[in-house]
């Protein structure tokens, strides 16, 4: 008899009906879009606030450095002392003081400066400060060699590297962020899921303990059909949740935006702003087209069904697991101490995948890792975009299969013995001893 | 074949405990047969064998002659000892999902769900939570579930934990109503009154082993120790009491009654004759109470399971 349709009814129709499972759809995207939208509103404030630097040189070098820009006017304090202009920036409320003593040459002016504020100035602050007082001396010991502007502005180039494999296919730069960004949302994607939703498959395992209704079922289905069913139940209600989530939230966002002119995409930070500056050299435009170029670069369908594949696989092997951990105990507090094998290798595939498949997704680490059944997931969802052989992806999916079916066999036996054990908390060693049984 | 479930020396481990030790028994059809046993004597592992939820490490089950296969899981109902219902879900909903496992038809679940909730006055509880009814209602609903596809085989672990006197009246009519209509019974209790009430056959498992089997008359015959109480009335009490000590063996009285001058336990040698003692009391004495001793299952129990 095969009541597997059934039970995945039942679980789905549950969890969907379930009031705190509707309430959480519905709401996360709206606080999600709410938080954003404070945010965003926060920064511009922050943006429009105005910040005055307050500049004191004795050496005169600096003449014409410090420009006003949106959010930061300078005054010049030239003629003061130190003390008389520290007095002054107090009174005004000045942002703080740049402070450049007397230098006998320019080699020397590098140990005069100082900045004096009320509060420790912002990292970036200081940085642009640096940058620009860097410029300004690299420039004149340049003109004190005989080097004229011209010339130091005629000596800047821009690279950018276009790169081609060996087939013709060409990638630039931008590529390689588009593909970091597609295997990592992939990745995090999978990572998220299976901690929402295994968890929940753990607490539906143990309702059907704690209210004593396992015996009943199971002398009517097999444990292990009563298993899957669960976490087949439990999966189609976490796709559920995720569309609706992302319609919602798309939705959401756009309404968001329209109402409030709140431009989403605008919501600067000094970093950002940096960037931006940066981009501008480039060319919005050329950067829209490489992006596009870039997408379109991409293994798209390899992608697509690697993803598909490895997403299942990989939430499979793990909820086994978490289903198996819901058996073996009582209550959700005892669980702690078995969560924690589950964890480390899924966050270990998440660094893993974060940092070195950034650094070289087709060095050693990345490609090991990216074969390991529990971490293999993750990894190689984030190394699939830079174009991993067929027989890689082919082997390791393999392997993950292999390990599936090991972990559903593995947490059948805890199932089928943990759901009749009632009120002990057990140990490694009596799980151990279950497999026996 | 008589016996609708043969259950041949079927010994279970667990790791080093030995849960079962070559336990055979055999449930004739149409009856109604107490599984008896001390708290982990390992009635719960038999029933679970029966169930199919474990597998016996050694021996054979046969039901109905074949061996336990899983279509087998229609033929027998099962109600545990530890037992509920998914608290948040409709009574109405959970009751044909359940049925449903069993192998009923949707239609079909939902026309004999209106016959027992009918019967037994329920039915405006169909779209009520289980969180919202009582404990007895629940097992009530419980109990529907249990018998809802017509199984051949009914397995109730302390069927009337839970219940009132009156519900557990019910119940008890039901059960034998079920009987009645063909279905046999297996009867797990402490509750030895109603196993005295109910059973036909009794089996008694203590430490893993078999101890007592048969039906519920013979194992009493073979208890009974040709003991018989008996309440005199005389006004010459000593004279009469040393008389009977003279001749029998006088235990002290265990029954109550109004009273009697003489109250004693009087046990008989195998080849004398109720009779005998009867004619010879009423000689002497006023003959007011004259009962045979007839052992309690309850009695059964404590001596055999001491016994062993």
């Amino acid at each position: 008899m095969n009541h597997l349709p059934l039970i995945i009814k039942r679980e789905y129709l549950t969890k969907v009906k379930n009031k705190s499972f509707i309430v959480m759809t519905f709401l996360s995207p709206l606080i999600m879009i709410a938080l954003i939208a404070v945010v965003a509103y926060l920064s511009q404030l922050n943006n429009d606030k105005q910040r005055t630097i307050s500049v004191l040189d004795e050496t005169g070098y600096l003449k014409g450095v410090f420009q006003d820009t949106d959010n930061t006017s300078y005054t010049n304090l030239n003629g003061l002392n130190l003390d008389d202009a520290i007095a002054l920036v107090k009174e005004k409320e000045d942002y703080g003081l740049l402070y450049v003593s007397h230098a006998d040459s320019i080699d020397a002016v590098s140990d005069n400066v100082r900045f004096y504020s009320q509060e420790s100035p912002s990292l970036t602050i200081i940085s642009v400060l640096e940058r620009k007082i860097e410029k300004r001396l690299r420039e004149m010991k340049l003109q004190k060699d005989g080097v004229t502007l011209d010339q130091i502005e005629a000596s800047k180039t821009s690279i950018n590297i276009t790169q081609e494999s060996f087939d013709g296919e060409k990638s630039s730069k931008i590529d390689n962020v588009v593909k970091l960004a597609f295997g990592g949302i992939a990745g995090y994607l999978l990572f998220m899921f299976i901690i929402i939703y295994g968890n929940m498959i753990m607490r539906s395992v143990i309702e059907e303990k704690t209210s004593r209704i396992i015996e009943v079922i199971i002398s009517s289905v097999k444990p292990i059909q009563l298993m899957m069913g669960k976490i087949i139940g439990t999966s189609l209600a976490g796709v559920t949740q995720f569309i609706i989530w992302t319609i919602l939230g798309g939705v959401l966002m756009f309404v968001v935006s329209l109402i409030f002119g709140i431009d989403m995409g605008q919501i600067q930070t000094p970093q950002q702003e940096m960037m931006n500056q940066a981009m501008q050299a480039e060319g919005a435009q050329a950067i829209a087209e490489n992006l596009i170029i870039a997408i379109s670069n991409l293994p798209i369908l390899n992608l697509v069904i690697a993803f598909v594949f490895f997403f299942i696989g990989g939430y499979l092997l793990y909820s086994s697991l978490y289903a198996a951990i819901g058996a073996a105990v009582d209550n959700e507090t005892d669980t702690q101490q078995f969560m924690l094998p589950i964890l480390m290798p899924l966050i270990l595939a998440v660094y893993v995948g974060v940092f070195t498949v950034i650094e070289d997704p087709h060095g050693t680490v990345s490609t090991v890792f990216s074969f390991i059944p529990f971490t293999s997931p993750v990894v190689m969802l984030m190394r699939i975009p830079f174009g991993v052989p067929l027989w890689q992806q082919g082997l390791s999916l393999l392997l993950l299969i292999g390990a599936f079916v090991l972990a559903v066999w593995f947490a059948a036996k805890i199932y089928r013995v943990g759901i009749l054990m009632y009120g002990k908390k057990p140990t490694y060693k009596e799980i151990f001893k279950w497999l026996k049984y | 074949m008589n016996d609708l479930l043969v259950a041949d020396s079927v010994s279970k481990n667990f790791g080093n405990f030995r849960a079962l030790n070559k336990v055979s028994i055999a449930v004739p059809k149409g009856s109604i047969f107490g599984l008896l046993g001390p708290n982990g004597a390992g009635k719960t592992t038999l029933i679970r064998i029966i169930n199919q939820i474990t597998m016996p490490d050694e021996g054979t089950v046969l039901l109905d002659g074949q061996k336990l296969k899983p279509e087998h899981i229609r033929d027998i109902g099962y109600l545990p000892e530890e037992r509920g219902l998914y608290k948040s879900m409709k009574v109405g909903e959970q009751c044909l999902y359940l049925a449903q496992l069993k192998g009923l038809s949707k239609s079909e679940a939902k026309s004999r769900l209106k016959y027992w909730f009918d019967k037994l006055e329920i039915g405006d509880w169909w779209n009520k939570k289980i969180q919202e009814l009582s404990k007895g209602q629940a097992q009530k609903i419980q109990f529907v579930v249990t018998v809802l596809h017509k199984p051949k085989l009914l397995i109730f672990d302390e069927p009337f934990s839970g219940f009132d006197p009156i519900n557990a009246n019910l119940i008890k009519d039901e059960i034998l109503q079920l009987r009645d209509e063909g279905a046999t019974v297996i009867f797990s209790t402490h509750r030895m009154e109603s196993v005295e009430e109910l059973c036909d056959h009794i089996a008694l498992i203590h430490k893993s082993n078999k101890v007592l089997d048969g039906k519920l008359n013979d194992i009493k015959r073979e208890y009974k120790t040709n003991t018989f109480e008996v309440g005199l009335e005389s006004l010459n009490k000593e004279k009469v009491l040393s008389e009977i000590q003279n001749t029998f063996e006088v235990l002290p009285a265990t029954f109550r009654n109004l009273n009697d001058d003489i109250k004693l336990n009087v046990k008989i040698e195998d080849n004398t004759s109720p009779n005998d003692l009867l004619s010879f009391l009423t000689s002497k004495a006023e003959v007011h109470h004259f009962v045979e001793v007839i052992p309690s299952a309850n009695d059964i129990f404590i001596q055999t399971v001491k016994n062993n």
